[in-house]
């Protein structure tokens, strides 16, 4: 296992995700090296004090970088805010706030979603991409392609992102992909933005949704006209033209247009010149609150049901006719965002855990696994019986080191938030409040989320520190 | 394998160390694009007096800091000026842009002992806050002399704490304009622009009727749009003086006053003909409600948004040209409400006891320091300095702007929010940010007031 651990870290090491300070890079080496050379062992000439000597710059380092503002988070969190970030009253105040407090809620909420998520997700992936990476034949190209994600800071990766998903399908990919997925299947729409015209609103019941019906019937004989407005004038749909007088038949008849015409001017409810038919719209003859007769405007604007040569009848505007475009979903709108940016930091990290357990697999012992074929098994139990049991170790690390990573996760939580307006509140992580905390000189409630984000690495922390000792024996 | 659990460790370790340091800071930096920044005109300083008492002290060889959220074209109307002391007077001041995130940095230079010589800040609310809690120096007797010596009492009064004066008015903002597209005018035959609330209805509707898909683009994703447009309606419906009173907390924000406000905002708000579907209005940034009006085919022709909108049209490259098809309107008067201005402006505040601070202060008030920063290329800058010619101003958009900040005199009013503790009116997703997009959604007056009100009580340090 460990001749495979050297590459592995060469890599690992490179992408690190979060800057490592020199002196912590450097302690858990001495720690390592320490139980291995029992005091008999030491050379002679060796002094006990020497060693001291070249530890006490790491210790002070330690002391002043990790001890000293770990203690003080610990001693702030303990104190309310003044305004202008002074402390104020001693207690446990703002710990009841982080777990009281909406804002700090949503955030504990989406840091437990990104725990059960983010890392089981980041581990399988990486698992699939490093066994498809032995299948392929260019698999070198495959891995540094997956890995360079990792090479890609945070901040610009939730700047990409937050491009990918606008909700435009004009500039957001994800929603071009969407849209042109659901239009392969249906694209019928109609004229979304037209509506009653003002002056006339008042004679029509509905919405652009359901569709609007006039109060008022009309009968054959005299050409009922209904007017509609909010077509793009400046830039009309193709193929429509000048609506023109109905003509009158013999059955109920009349003419749907754009009662606007560019620059104002003409006179509502009357057609006008510059004013356009507005062709494909359905009409619906309404008797009694039953549609008896459907018909659809022409070229000219106008509609015709030679069949109704009698009687009164409202008429009825389907919804259909103001149906819009399907747009997409709304990434980043308060339902998705979450599992939107869960989504950007798979794309980060899968190739890390691929490159980690790719490294694992490598030192997987042929035989082994030659010998579970030999003896019948299909390549699916050759993976659940024996890959992934002696990969069993590398998983655990992948998976905890997600697990520490997602804990303390903000750049591209804070990124993507940023362009998500309203909505960028549901996506609020700890560490991205405690950021806006510490903005807002609430240094005790920041301190008070640091403390409790330690808390909840320790578990993960102790459960590596406790397999980094088993590995040492 | 151990090499794995080292690294594992390691990383975890340089975490806790990250979080213990608040070094998180470094991060976001070049987040979050459209913060609320002011981009306002400058201040004149006390004549020439101030200017010359500068000029004449030798302070060659001070160096000096200064930290403000400018950056781009006004960081470089302000460089202008900057050297200029320094050329004037052998001080050497260098300039630090925190970006938007001017108040987290500048609260941890502070907190660390380590502030910037001078700050530049936006927020009334924040100079209170500081000097309360001891850690300005207060204006000298040349800076007050250039303070009240040119501009009007208004913004001596904002920066004053406990009867002392701690700021020195740099630049200013006209918050009570409205823009608007005047090809999309056009386009609907509208001639003129709205005078009253229900003109602006009225043209909105008309605006609909001819295509405009969002007659009026509202910036609901930053909460600090929706704050101004309460503010306006709030100045005019309920009075001057009972503006000053809900921006001290004086009276409750469940007062009858606010929730004439708020009925009045909902005759707008309230129709997604007129804004769009709220949900939308709620995800566009101030900078994206502003494009949607001014590029090319605009899907918008209404904005209503401060003096700086003009710069953002120009920085974001609109199609769109300042003073031609993009123009202003004052914001209408409601219910026959007399010409008042909401307005902002960035202050400048000492720390420190360099002997720089205090004549740079001064020399931030004075018309000279004033005249470089609006004549600045592209900075958008405007001052409420009175002895500041308009003809100072590159183009006739700003000089009308300025004027108008100039001449409403005593009815000037800073905005609200930015005199209300940072977290009420100052911090995204909290306080009246929050509460007023959730009213854009809702539409629940009396709910909203409940909940104003509650996070104005939770908020600590209201100014007096």
């Amino acid at each position: 296992m460990t001749e495979t651990g050297e590459p592995a870290l060469a890599t690992a090491a490179a992408g690190s995700p979060v800057p490592v300070a020199d002196p912590a890079r450097h302690q858990p080496e001495k720690t390592t090296k320490r139980p291995k050379r029992p005091k008999r062992d030491r050379p002679p000439g060796e002094r006990s004090w020497l060693a001291g000597v070249f530890l006490f710059p790491a210790v002070v380092l330690l002391a002043g970088v990790v001890l000293y503002p770990l203690i003080y988070s610990i001693v702030r969190s303990l104190f309310t805010d003044k305004p202008g970030g002074g402390s104020g009253s001693f207690g446990l105040h703002n710990y009841k706030t982080i777990f009281t407090d909406h804002s700090t809620l949503v955030a504990v909420k989406n840091n437990i979603i990104w725990l059960v998520a983010a890392p089981t997700l980041v581990t399988i992936l990486g698992l699939v991409f490093a066994v498809l990476s032995e299948h392929v034949r260019w698999a070198t190209v495959f891995k540094t392609v997956l890995f360079v994600p990792m090479a890609i800071s945070g901040l610009a990766v939730g700047v990409t992102f937050a491009l990918i998903y606008a909700d435009q399908p004009s500039r957001g990919l994800a929603n071009t992909v969407t849209v042109g997925i659901h239009d392969l299947f249906s694209s019928q729409t109609g004229y979304p933005n037209l509506h009653i015209a003002t002056a006339e609103a008042a004679n029509y019941t509905g919405n652009p949704s359901t569709g609007f019906t006039s109060k008022k019937t009309f009968s054959p004989g005299s050409p009922a006209l209904v007017p509609l407005v909010g077509l793009d004038i400046v830039h009309p749909p193709s193929g429509l033209t000048q609506a023109k007088q109905p003509a009158n038949g013999p059955g109920l008849s009349g003419a749907v247009w754009n009662d606007f015409a560019l620059g104002g001017g003409g006179k509502p409810g009357r057609i006008d010149p510059k004013e356009l038919a507005l062709k494909g719209v359905k009409v619906q003859a309404v008797r009694n609150g039953s549609v008896v007769a459907t018909a659809t405007v022409d070229q000219n604007g106008d509609f015709d049901f030679p069949s109704l040569t009698s009687g009164s009848y409202q008429l009825q505007l389907p919804g259909s006719d103001f149906q819009k475009p399907f747009g997409g979903f709304s990434w980043l709108g308060p339902n998705l965002i979450t599992p939107a940016i869960i989504a950007s930091y798979l794309w980060i990290f899968s190739g890390f855990a691929m490159v980690l357990l790719a490294a694992g697999m490598a030192a997987i012992p042929r035989d082994a696994l030659e010998a579970a074929r030999i003896d019948g098994a299909t390549e699916w139990q050759v993976f659940r019986k024996v890959t992934v049991p002696l990969l069993a170790p590398v998983l655990t690390v992948v998976f905890v080191t997600m697990i520490i990573n997602v804990i303390k996760v903000f750049d591209v939580v804070y990124i993507i938030s940023q362009t998500a307006g309203q909505s960028g509140k549901d996506a609020n992580v700890l560490a991205v409040d405690l950021y806006t905390d510490y903005g807002t000189q609430q240094y005790g409630l920041a301190s008070a989320i640091g403390v409790v984000l330690v808390l909840v690495l320790l578990p993960a922390m102790a459960l590596n520190i406790r397999r980094f000792r088993r590995g040492e024996q | 394998m151990h090499n794995f659990t080292a690294r594992t460790r390691m990383t975890a370790a340089a975490g806790v160390a990250v979080l213990a340091f608040g070094a998180l800071a470094a991060c976001s930096s070049s987040g979050g694009g459209g913060g609320g920044g002011n981009s306002g005109g400058g201040s004149g300083g006390g004549g020439s007096s101030s200017a010359s008492g500068a000029a004449t002290q030798n302070l060659k060889g001070t160096n000096f800091t200064v930290l403000g959220q400018w950056s781009g074209a006004e960081q470089k109307a302000f460089q202008a000026v900057l050297n200029k002391f320094d050329q004037e007077t052998g001080a050497h001041g260098t300039y630090t842009s925190a970006g938007s995130d001017e108040a987290t940095v500048l609260g941890t230079k502070v907190a660390g002992g380590t502030p910037p010589d001078i700050a530049i800040l936006a927020l009334p609310g924040a100079i209170a806050q500081y000097a309360n809690s001891g850690k300005l120096q207060p204006v000298d007797s040349a800076g007050q002399q250039a303070t009240s010596s040119n501009f009007a009492s208004e913004w001596a009064k904002l920066a004053t704490v406990n009867g002392k004066l701690y700021g020195t008015p740099v630049d200013a903002s006209d918050k009570s304009t409205v823009w608007y597209n005047t090809t999309a005018f056009k386009n609907a035959g509208i001639s003129g622009t709205p005078s009253t609330w229900p003109d602006l209805i009225k043209d909105a509707q008309t605006l609909s009727d001819s295509g405009v898909t969002v007659p009026i683009s509202v910036g609901g994703g930053d909460g600090w749009t929706l704050t101004d447009w309460f503010e306006n309606v709030y100045i005019r419906t309920a009075g001057l003086s009972m503006y000053d009173k809900l921006t001290h907390h004086e009276i409750k924000w469940t007062d009858p006053s606010v929730t004439k406000a708020l009925d009045t905002l909902k005759q707008i708000w309230g129709q997604t003909a007129l804004i769009g579907s709220p949900a939308t209005a709620l995800k566009a940034s101030f900078p994206n409600s502003v494009d949607a009006v001014f590029k090319s085919n605009p899907t918008s022709a209404i904005v209503y948004e401060a003096s700086f909108v003009a710069t953002t049209i120009q920085g974001d490259k609109d199609a769109a040209k300042v003073g031609t098809t993009a123009k202003f309107f004052p914001f209408p008067s409601v219910d026959g409400s007399q010409p008042v201005l909401e307005g902002a402006g960035d202050f400048a505040v000492g720390f420190t006891t360099n002997k720089a601070v205090q004549p740079f202060m001064a020399y931030l008030a004075s018309p000279e320091a004033a005249q470089l920063l609006v004549s600045a290329p592209d900075s958008g800058f405007l001052s409420a300095n009175k002895n500041l010619p308009t003809s100072a101003y590159p183009d006739a958009t700003s000089a009308q702007l300025a004027k108008q900040i100039v001449a409403v005199g005593d009815n000037f009013r800073f905005d609200m929010s930015d005199q209300a503790p940072a977290i009420f009116g100052g911090t995204p997703n909290k306080g009246e940010w929050a509460d007023l997009q959730n009213f854009l959604k809702t539409g629940d007056v009396a709910g909203t007031q409940q909940q104003l009100e509650k996070d104005a009580s939770a908020a600590t340090g209201w100014t007096k």
